[in-house]
């Protein structure tokens, strides 16, 4: 009896891996296996990786100046996008739950910039960011001097605007199903007991939207890291200096197949994350639990 | 629904609320609005407004040109009948791009029966990496699959594209959470009946769960008709390029035609939208609710 239950229990493990077999060996084969040979390379050099270098690719990544451009950029980009992309879908989420007029019809269209083909409206930006375009001939009529939107500091602007108009929309639906979710007797009790808007505000609503909050945080990262397709299309491959992510670093270093750069840049990249995730991760846990 | 009450104060809120989203909807849907409006200009309109913005006329400035001076359907003609390059290329962007949703869908119908459903060994240990992995941009992925898909001499190929991507775990995690919802006695019920493990996942979860293969579709198809960092990095050839990436080439070359490349562009984005918004919202809910 205790033979068969053990079969049946093998059998079941059996069918398991099998079915998860795909993703598992996917998984394995084009992420973690090639990931492994990236910390292979970051520590050597040579052909195939003959010599150990210890931390010299890392030294050499640190010190070139195309590096620490990206990454500062690529974290100011994170910290300011992030942000003001929490801050924006928070307040238009309140918005939308107080069902005013326009509401319904504001959450439906919400979501279409974030489908919407970049390419689609590359050239209506084209058309009015260049330096001969639109928004610089109104600003010519009314005697103001010309912007570089494109090729100048304002570029780092323009990029985090499209990103906020892209994203925002996925944070919202976010932040409103968790605001959805909050019982509508806690604001009533807290009436009841005499709370103020605001304080309902921080002592409800932010707390049981910690989750909800970490996960549009978490998505806003993802997010911000595909503002690099609208630098791309609009700036190319070699873009004002504002707006030079660690993506364009990474493809500077395709064009040469540098694999010890670019194993370094992905590691160094990975680690940022975790740390990130990690942070934000343990910030949610501590500001449900008060 | 609460009955609404009709006092000065409420009718001033609703109006304000009016006007503020449909100022912000006009925001979110102007270069969608734009790009769609001036595909009905006819080439010479277009080059006669935005010749200045292209950099292409030193003298001529751009102009705010909403509706078309005369409508017209010849940059349709030019892209749809005239020349066979845009359509071609059309045809086959979505044919890559159902290839990777296909395989997304295959891959975690499987893995996420058996996250959900069977014991793995350690099983929360693979969820967690793999949860890891799916908030993970697609700057800190692109080094090791470049290296692997070189091992596996598919560089310039579209598997470099359709492979990696259809591994990714985004869905495997996503239809495990849905799968976890379906209690287990459905599944004992079709046992009894003798169905077999695929069976069991055709007959009872894929019907169940049908709302989150949909959203999965759509989540996965909207990433890979958006995706431009993989083919500029695993493709040399331009002329494989997908849609999402060719079209910023044709804004320099044809720019006449860009706001109807874009529509063309836009096309399966906008149907998709359209008929699948509740899907596409509830997919986004639902990856929040972890």
């Amino acid at each position: 009896m205790k033979d068969r239950r053990h079969l049946l229990e093998r059998r079941k493990k059996l069918t398991g891996m099998s079915l998860a077999a795909p993703v598992l060996l996917g998984t394995f084969l084009f992420f973690l296996l090639p990931f492994a040979i990236c910390i292979r390379y970051s520590f050597t050099f040579g052909v195939g990786g003959a010599y150990f270098a210890g931390f010299g690719n890392y030294k050499d990544v640190f010190s070139s100046y195309a590096f620490r451009l990206a990454a500062a950029n690529t974290l100011r980009f994170l910290a300011v996008g992030v942000v003001s992309n929490i801050a924006l879908s928070f307040f238009l989420a309140l918005m939308i739950k107080k069902g005013l007029a326009g509401s319904r019809f504001f959450r439906y269209i919400l979501l279409l910039p974030l489908v919407l083909p970049i390419a689609s409206v590359v050239m209506v930006l084209q058309v009015f960011f260049a330096e001969t375009g639109v928004l610089n001939n109104w600003l010519t009529s009314l005697g103001v001097p010309i912007v570089q939107w494109l090729e100048g500091p304002k570029a780092f602007y323009v990029l985090l605007g499209l990103y906020l108009w892209k994203s925002v929309g996925y944070s919202v639906i976010l932040l409103l199903s968790g605001l959805n979710a909050i019982p509508e007797e806690f604001y009533q009790t807290a009436a009841i007991e005499g709370a103020g808007s605001l304080q309902k505000l921080v002592s409800i609503t932010l707390p049981m939207m910690a989750p909800h909050l970490f996960l549009a945080a978490v998505m806003g990262i993802v997010n911000a890291f595909k503002s690099y397709r609208e630098a791309f299309l609009l700036g190319g491959k070699h873009p004002h200096d504002s707006i030079y992510m660690i993506q364009h670093f990474l493809n500077n270093n395709f064009e040469n197949l540098n694999y010890q750069r670019l194993s370094v840049a992905a590691i160094l990249l990975l680690l940022v994350l975790v740390f990130l995730l990690c942070g934000l991760y343990i910030l949610q846990n501590r500001y449900r639990e008060e | 629904m609460k009955r609404r009450r009709f006092t000065n104060s409420n009718c001033l809120s609703q109006a304000s609320g009016a006007i503020f989203f449909l100022i912000l909807g006009a925001l979110v849907l102007f270069p969608a609005v734009y790009t769609l409006c001036n595909s009905f200009m006819s080439p010479s309109e277009n080059s006669r407004y935005y010749a200045a913005a292209m950099g292409q006329n030193e003298n001529a400035k751009a102009a705010f040109h909403l509706i078309p001076d005369a409508f017209s359907l010849e940059g349709y003609y030019m892209v749809f009948l005239r020349s066979t390059d845009y359509l071609m290329k059309f045809w086959r962007s979505l044919f890559l791009c159902l290839a990777i949703s296909a395989g997304q869908i295959a891959v975690s119908a499987l893995g996420g029966f058996a996250f959900a459903k069977y014991p793995i060994p350690l099983k929360k240990g693979i969820y967690f990496l793999l949860m890891a992995l799916m908030m993970m941009p697609v700057q800190v992925t692109l080094v090791p699959n470049y290296i692997i898909l070189d091992e596996l001499k598919l560089l310039d190929t579209w598997l470099a594209l359709i492979l990696p991507m259809m591994f990714l775990p985004f869905g495997t995690v996503f239809m495990t959470q849905i799968f976890k919802g379906i209690p287990d006695e459905l599944l004992d019920a079709a046992k009894l009946d003798g169905a077999g493990t695929l069976q069991s996942l055709f007959r009872v979860m894929a019907p169940i769960g049908k709302g989150g293969f949909i959203s999965v579709f759509l989540l996965s198809f909207v990433d890979a008709w958006n995706m431009v960092e993989q083919p500029i990095t695993f493709l040399k050839d331009i002329l494989r390029y997908p849609l999402s990436v060719f079209l910023a080439s044709v804004n320099q070359v044809n720019f006449e035609l860009s706001f109807v490349c874009g529509v063309l562009a836009a096309l399966p984005m906008l149907l998709l939208f359209f008929f699948f918004h509740e899907e596409l919202t509830q997919g986004i809910e639902l990856s929040g609710v972890r």
